[in-house]
Formats: C-alpha cells, sequence, structure tokens
C-alpha cells in the first residue's frame, strides 16, 4: 500500500513543482517590494518629524501584533466590501508586501539607528543633502547590521507564504493539501512539501549565517 | 469605516470572542512551556561535545526553521493518525506549536549561553560541579535571565502563530472572527474584533518585555 501510495505520489511531483513555482512567484514580488517600502520607511522613520514617526511605528505594531492569517483575511475579505475587487493572488501579495514592509522597516530603522550620530553630523557639516547623507554616509554603514536580519525574515516572509494558501492559491501548501485528499499518507505528502520549502529556506538560513560571522565577528565558541 | 460597524453583533459575539482570547492565551502559554523544555533540551544538545547528541539536534532546528510552521501542522495533522496516533485537533496543534517554536527557542538560549564567559564554565568545572550542576547552577540561570526579553517575543510569535490552528478549526481567536464572518456574512466585524484582541495580547506582553529590559538594566548597573 505504502509502495502504491509512493508511486502515485511521485507522478504528482509536477504539480508541486507547479505549486513551488507560484510560491515563488507570490515570494519574490513580496520580497522585492517589502523591500522597496521597508528600507523607505525605515529611513523615513528617522527624519526628525514627530507625527511621521508616530504614524511608522503605529503601523510597524500593528502588523507585528496581529497575525498575518488575519490580515490576509483582511485584505481579502473586507476589501471586496469597501469596493475593492481582489483576487486571490493580488490579495496574497498585496497582504505579503504590507506585512513584510513592517518588518523591513524596523531592520532597517534599527541598523540605522546603531550609526553614531557624529557621522550623520559630520554629514550634515560638510554640507550634504539628507539624501547624499543616506546614500553615502548612513546606508553603506547601516549594511552591515541590517543584512543578516534581512536575510533571516526573507526566510520569514518566504516561510509565511504558505499561509495564503488558504484563500485558494495553489501554492506547494495547498497542493499538498489537495494529494493529501487522495494520498492519504500525510507523513509522506507533507514530508516531499517541507522538502520543497527546506530547498528554499535552508540554503537562505546559511547565508544569514554567514553574513553574520562575515560581518558581525564570531562568537566565544563555549561548549557545554 | 469603524462608524460602520455592527456594534451590536459584534457584543452579541462577544462570549465567543472571549472565549477565544482565552484559548489562544493559554494554547500559547502552554505551548510556551513546551517549547522552553524542548529548547533547553536541544540547545544543550546542540552544544553538546558528543556529536551522536548535537547532530540530531541541529537537524531538528534546521528542518523546523527552514518549513513553514503551516506544512509542519499539516504533517501533523493529516499523518499522525497514519501511524495509529489519533490526537484532537487542539493537541495536534499544540504539538506542532511547541516543536516549531522549541527549535526557536533553542537558538534563543544558545545565544544566550554563548553570551556567557567561558572561564565561569571553567572555573565551575575546576570546582568539581558535574555537568548537571554546571547547567543548572551556572548556565541556565544566566542564560534564561539574559534571554528574557527574546523569549517574550518568541511568546508574542507564539500567540500569532496559534492563529493557524484556526484552520484545523480549533476554537481560537481567529476562529471565533471567522464564525463571526461566516455566520452573518459580516468578515470586517469578526476580522476586525479578532485583531483587536490580537493587538490586546501584543501590547501587554511588549510592556511586560520593556518593563524586564529596564529591570535588566539596573540590575547589572
Amino acid at each position: 500500500m505504502w509502495q502504491y501510495y509512493f508511486n502515485s505520489l511521485m507522478t504528482s511531483v509536477p504539480f508541486f513543482l507547479k505549486g513551488l513555482w507560484v510560491t515563488v512567484q507570490v515570494a519574490g514580488i513580496s520580497l522585492i517590494g517589502s523591500t522597496l517600502f521597508g528600507f523607505c520607511l525605515g529611513m523615513a522613520r528617522t527624519i526628525r518629524l514627530r507625527a511621521l514617526k508616530f504614524a511608522i511605528a503605529g503601523y510597524v505594531d500593528l502588523i507585528r501584533g496581529t497575525p498575518f492569517l488575519v490580515q490576509l483575511f483582511i485584505v481579502f475579505f473586507i476589501l471586496p466590501e469597501w469596493g475593492l475587487q481582489v483576487e486571490a493572488f493580488s490579495a496574497a501579495v498585496l497582504s505579503l508586501t504590507i506585512y513584510g514592509t513592517a518588518y523591513v522597516s524596523e531592520i532597517v530603522y534599527g541598523g540605522i539607528e546603531t550609526i553614531p550620530p557624529g557621522q550623520t553630523e559630520a554629514a550634515v557639516a560638510t554640507g550634504l543633502s539628507w539624501l547624499q547623507r543616506m546614500r553615502f554616509v548612513v546606508l553603506p554603514q547601516a549594511m552591515r547590521p541590517i543584512i543578516p536580519p534581512l536575510v533571516g525574515q526573507y526566510v520569514l516572509i518566504i516561510k509565511d507564504t504558505s499561509v495564503v494558501s488558504v484563500i485558494g492559491l495553489t501554492d506547494v501548501t495547498r497542493v499538498g493539501w489537495l494529494t493529501v485528499q487522495r494520498i492519504p499518507e500525510g507523513l509522506m505528502v507533507f514530508g516531499l512539501v517541507g522538502v520543497l520549502y527546506f530547498c528554499i529556506c535552508y540554503p537562505l538560513i546559511l547565508l544569514s549565517n554567514w553574513c553574520e560571522t562575515r560581518l558581525a565577528g564570531g562568537g566565544t565558541g563555549i561548549r557545554l | 469605516m469603524i462608524e460602520a460597524l455592527n456594534l451590536r453583533v459584534i457584543v452579541e459575539y462577544l462570549p465567543l470572542f472571549l472565549n477565544g482570547l482565552g484559548a489562544t492565551a493559554w494554547i500559547s502559554l502552554l505551548s510556551l512551556l513546551g517549547a522552553l523544555l524542548v529548547g533547553i533540551a536541544a540547545c544543550v544538545a546542540r552544544l553538546s561535545r558528543i556529536s551522536a547528541l548535537s547532530g540530531p539536534a541541529v537537524a531538528y532546528i534546521e528542518i523546523i526553521r527552514s518549513t513553514p510552521l503551516l506544512a509542519q501542522l499539516y504533517f501533523y495533522y493529516f499523518g499522525l493518525p497514519g501511524l495509529g496516533l489519533r490526537l484532537t485537533e487542539l493537541q495536534t496543534g499544540i504539538l506542532a506549536l511547541t516543536l516549531n517554536s522549541g527549535a526557536y527557542t533553542a537558538e534563543i538560549l544558545r545565544a544566550g549561553v554563548l553570551s556567557i564567559p567561558s572561564g565561569q564554565l571553567e572555573a565551575a568545572t575546576a570546582s568539581g560541579l558535574t555537568f548537571f550542576q554546571r547547567l543548572r547552577h551556572i548556565v541556565l540561570p544566566q542564560a534564561i535571565g539574559v534571554t528574557i526579553p527574546a523569549l517574550l517575543g518568541q511568546m508574542i510569535v507564539l500567540v500569532k502563530d496559534s492563529a493557524l490552528l484556526a484552520l484545523i478549526s480549533v476554537m481560537e481567536l481567529t476562529r471565533a472572527g471567522q464564525l463571526l464572518a461566516s455566520e452573518r456574512f459580516m468578515p470586517a466585524e469578526g476580522f476586525f474584533t479578532t485583531a483587536a484582541l490580537y493587538l490586546l495580547i501584543y501590547f501587554m506582553l511588549k510592556l511586560l518585555s520593556g518593563w524586564w529590559q529596564k529591570r535588566l538594566i539596573f540590575q547589572t548597573i
């Protein structure tokens, strides 16, 4: 029986790869969007403008304080009530971008905060504009603390794309869910789903670790 | 848009939401306790010199961290009955959350352990403490102390992750919102109330975390 299910699962591997392609598309677009908007908001948060600061901090808290599943439901079920029709793919990308932007902006803001204020003061004194200061003085130095957690955040966002399967988008997780109705071997089916996610996420985790040791210097190497 | 919310329906469903809030709180607390136990074990195994212990621990941590919680949840939900293990949805959910969070907790604790100067361990070994005594009196108190804010962060993550249990029809906060949304066709009322209650938990945990961090700073001064 097990052998039969295994062969049957092997014949449906192409569907899993198709699902993986949907996952990659959703994740790719959302990651690009989150990075773009996240960097903008993170930099904007360092501007000395109380209202702006509070607005961005409030947005970050709203996103960090609620589950992504609930945010997805709000975008998918409530926007149509307000007359904005979104189909599953756009809803998924939109909610993932809103979600990812908050976390990326927090990382960028945190990274910029680690730069000693003397750097900015010196840049101001040499007459650089805000954009020039960011571009030539602050960001190049801030990338060091930003990149490792940013890559880590990418992994989290890629994993969170699995949640969009519940609004009917046929990503890997949904393919698994559909397959398990036909091949009732959950361990096998979701084992395969897990392997596919692992192939994407694990190299990124290694990259994040590598960046961390590379950019920050190693730990104490304690052994128990 | 807030004026447009039908408050009467929200009040009518309030008992359900409070039930869900309670369920979310204790599911998360229970999973955090489980995750702490699993995390301590995995962290100790990972930092051990015996590769038969550290190998499986690394595999466990990396597999969990590289796959989505939802896939793990379905893995247990659809997979365990095939092994003859019949758990309720709630038990399956708590199991998934515990094992998932355990891997992250292990990494948090590892960072805490690595922050302990190795001289302390050498001194402890030199004064004749056994492995478990070193762990109990030297390593864990310090590792857990510095990592409390990170562990509270993990609690916030757990509270949010527990929303996924709604997908295997465990009665909790998100499920309550789903029920209102589907029974009365009022997604706005359902999901905004759910979101507001999650925010309530979030801000409470955030306050607690800030308070603890302040305490830590004052302790070290």
